[in-house]
């Protein structure tokens, strides 16, 4: 193992959508020196690897982002920050704009105005929308890009940032990395819960298997104050290949039907929990399996099905050719294992307006924020672009201060016991099963309909404390085998704040996101609150805080 | 669901390597490229893009009801074509401008 050396002035953490855009507005607003540390490769890292279908969040024409706000409150029943939701909703067109500008290509009618898909959305040709992105940073001459680097953890002391810590999983290093601030845009969290289909295919799940949760992780580990880890998102997928569904609902206009042919989303409501619960209410009352009514549509909406999905989930196509066509038979849909993610729901870090985190010197972009839903692409760009503004600021009126080399070797100390000699009779692949497993049983997973109990959860958060500990044994032969300890490790932090959380919530706000069977019904009174968390000597403390008032457009950390 | 890469047609060049999300592609002492975590495929079929002499394939695995056909992409003339081998015989092709908008 090599130890390299590197001092920054802005370290950006995951080179993904919003990563990079931090990285393009970072370079044009300031002289300062930006290193990006991505686990894999810029060009097709993250989410947007297969390619996106559309721009979901957009201000169209007579629209306004007050619009935007209200739609997103509504959907998330009113747990969301107004302040970040319009500091959002107010860049996603200018970010649109520049996005339109790197190559992207987007639909337009004969006036050259853009074609918009319901209210919100822009149809878009999206499967190189990361390459434009990697190929726009790698031309920064500013920025450095560190591919193949996993960082495994912040260095952080009285409550302030002065770095990380990475290793390089092709080239055996071991990176210490002092910077004057740092963005965090490592995405969400998969992988916690065991997937739909558990077997050979356990990675055809619809978040990127790769985006483990470290941001959420060295976060919690640190002290930094999360919020709503209890809105987790279970997506409502195509069957078997998970692929989004959003393209043949609003796109194809197919309804939600079940067995029967009956359309039910209207009997649930139309938020996105809702739309999931229905469908698993359909199936336990003996209606299932659901469906996407496609029978029928024409050849030409056919094809233009095929070309959407190969350019965004090529799996669903490769289904379509060899199982049967969409206007031949209707579209299975089914509902994900639970995700935490940040851009569709609201959990997160706890920011302020200027997206800073509770750790000085720490600002959180895209999937890996809380507080604000419903971010899609463009909300990951904007919040990119506000973090990077603020981390511009911030180290100008800061001076970079060294990483403690007691730190330093307590890292290294960790890796090389890790690389001993094999001492345990488990693998991190069994314990990331057996994680799963307890996931999916004590707190509401696929199998019990995401449904829980108060008891069930108490037996979660024992066993996953349990395996926690087991991991401390685990033994790796290379760097890529190491990565998998610390993803298995950061998942079980995460998974240690969920349950805390699940916990916290004594109601049921969203069905099937945290349908708590103790407290089955909504309580206004009592829980119109944000829950959020502060690891402190190693337990978890709930914090419960008001909501931000209507129309509420700055929010300052003040404790 | 996974991807299979024939010895044979490989050229060891290592763009599907470089470019896989999961950093799952190695390349062997005897320079071919290699799927070293099969069942850690998310399917974003990156590396089947990125192969000049295309010979990745891409599958569904049983588990999510594969049946057997195979998925390449070859570029030419700016344009995607999306071929699909089926185990019978039987090939389909789809094209994709990138410069055109999808429709949904
Ligand atoms: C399959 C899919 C389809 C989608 N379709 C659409 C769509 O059609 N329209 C739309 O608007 N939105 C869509 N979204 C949502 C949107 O893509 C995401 O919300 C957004 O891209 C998230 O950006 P991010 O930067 O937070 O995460 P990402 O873009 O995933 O970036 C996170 C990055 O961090 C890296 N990373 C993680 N951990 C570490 C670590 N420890 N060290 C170093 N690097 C690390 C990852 O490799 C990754 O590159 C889709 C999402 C998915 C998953
Ligand atoms: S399809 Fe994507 S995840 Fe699978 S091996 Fe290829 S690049 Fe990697
Ligand atoms: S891209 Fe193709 S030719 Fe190049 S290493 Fe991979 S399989 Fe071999």
């Amino acid at each position: 193992m090599k130890t390299e050396k590197i001092t920054t002035d802005i370290l950006i953490i995951g080179g993904g959508t919003a990563g990079c855009y931090a990285a393009l507005t970072a370079s044009e607003r300031s002289d300062a020196k930006i290193l990006i540390c991505e686990k894999a490769h810029i060009k097709r890292s993250g989410c947007l690897a297969a390619g996106v279908n559309a721009l979901n969040a957009y201000i169209t024409e007579g629209r306004t982002p007050q619009d935007y706000v209200d739609y997103a409150k509504k959907d998330a029943d009113g747990i969301v920050r107004d302040d970040l939701l319009y500091t959002m909703s107010e860049r996603l067109n200018s970010v649109t704009a520049r996005l339109e500008e790197l190559g992207l290509v987007i639909l337009k009618d004969e006036n050259g105005k853009y074609v918009a898909r319901g209210n919100r959305n822009l149809k878009i040709n999206g499967e190189n929308i990361k390459p434009l992105l990697a190929g726009a940073v790698e031309a920064l001459p500013n920025v450095t890009v560190l591919n193949r680097v996993n960082i495994i953890d912040f260095s952080v002391s009285d409550n302030k940032i002065h770095g990380a810590f990475g290793i390089g999983i092709e080239n055996d290093t071991f990176y210490v990395i002092e910077a004057k601030a740092v963005i965090i845009a490592t995405g969400g969290a998969a992988g916690l819960y065991k997937p739909n289909n558990p077997g050979f295919s356990r990675h055809k799940m619809w978040y990127p298997p790769f985006n483990t949760g470290a941001g959420y992780a060295m976060g919690i580990r640190h002290g930094a104050e999360m919020t709503t880890f209890e809105m987790r998102f279970i997506a409502l997928r195509c069957k078997d290949t998970i692929a989004p569904t959003g393209t043949l609902a609003q796109g194809a206009g197919a309804k939600q039907i079940n067995s029967l042919g009956e359309v039910y989303e209207t009997k649930y409501g139309l938020t996105t929990s809702e739309r999931v619960y229905g469908t698993v209410n359909e199936n336990l009352e003996g209606r299932g399996p659901c469906y996407l009514r496609t029978e029928g549509i024409s050849a030409g909406q056919e094809e233009s099905l095929f070309k959407a999905y190969l350019n965004m989930a090529p799996s669903q196509t490769l289904k379509w050719c060899e199982s049967g066509a969409p206007s031949k038979y209707n579209v299975e849909i089914e509902g994900t294992e639970p995700y935490i993610v940040g851009g569709h729901t609201a959990s997160g870090y706890w920011v302020d307006t200027h997206r800073a985190t509770t750790i000085r010197g720490l600002f959180a972009a895209g999937d890996v924020a809380g507080g604000c839903p419903q971010k899609y692409v463009t909300g990951a760009l904007a919040e990119g672009e506000i973090a990077a503004e603020s981390a511009a600021e911030y180290i100008a009126g800061t001076i970079g201060e060294p990483i403690d080399d007691g730190e330093i070797t307590a890292h290294i100390a960790e890796i090389e016991r890790f690389t001993a000699k094999d001492s345990s009779d488990f693998t991190t692949e069994q314990l990331e099963e057996a994680m799963q497993t307890v996931m999916d049983s004590y707190a509401g997973g696929i199998k019990t309909n995401y449904r829980f109990n108060e008891k069930q959860l108490t037996i979660a958060d024992m066993k996953i404390k349990q395996l926690l500990e087991l991991s401390e044994n685990l033994h790796a032969e290379d760097f890529q085998e190491l990565m998998y300890i610390y993803e298995l490790r950061e998942r079980l932090a995460v998974c240690r704040s969920v349950i805390a959380h699940l916990k916290a919530r004594r109601e049921t706000r969203w069905h099937s996101f945290a349908e708590n069977l103790d407290y089955p019904e909504k309580d206004n009174e009592g829980w119109r609150k944000y829950v959020n968390s502060r690891m402190e000597n190693g337990e978890i403390k709930i914090i419960l805080r008001e909501l931000t008032e209507e129309g509420q457009r700055l929010y300052e950390h003040s404790n | 669901m996974s991807i299979a890469i024939d010895r044979e047609k490989c050229i060891g060049c290592g763009k599907c390597r470089d470019v896989c999300p999961g950093t799952l592609i190695k390349i062997d002492a005897v320079k071919k490229a290699y799927i070293k975590y099969p069942k850690d495929c998310w399917g974003c079929t990156s590396c089947v893009k990125e192969c000049p002499v295309y010979a990745i394939r891409f599958y569904l695995g049983a588990d999510m009801g594969g049946l057997g056909s195979r998925l390449h992409i070859e570029k030419a003339d700016g344009l995607l074509h999306w071929i699909i081998e089926k185990p019978d015989g039987n090939v389909s092709e789809i094209v994709t401008n990138p410069k055109e908008s999808n429709k949904y």
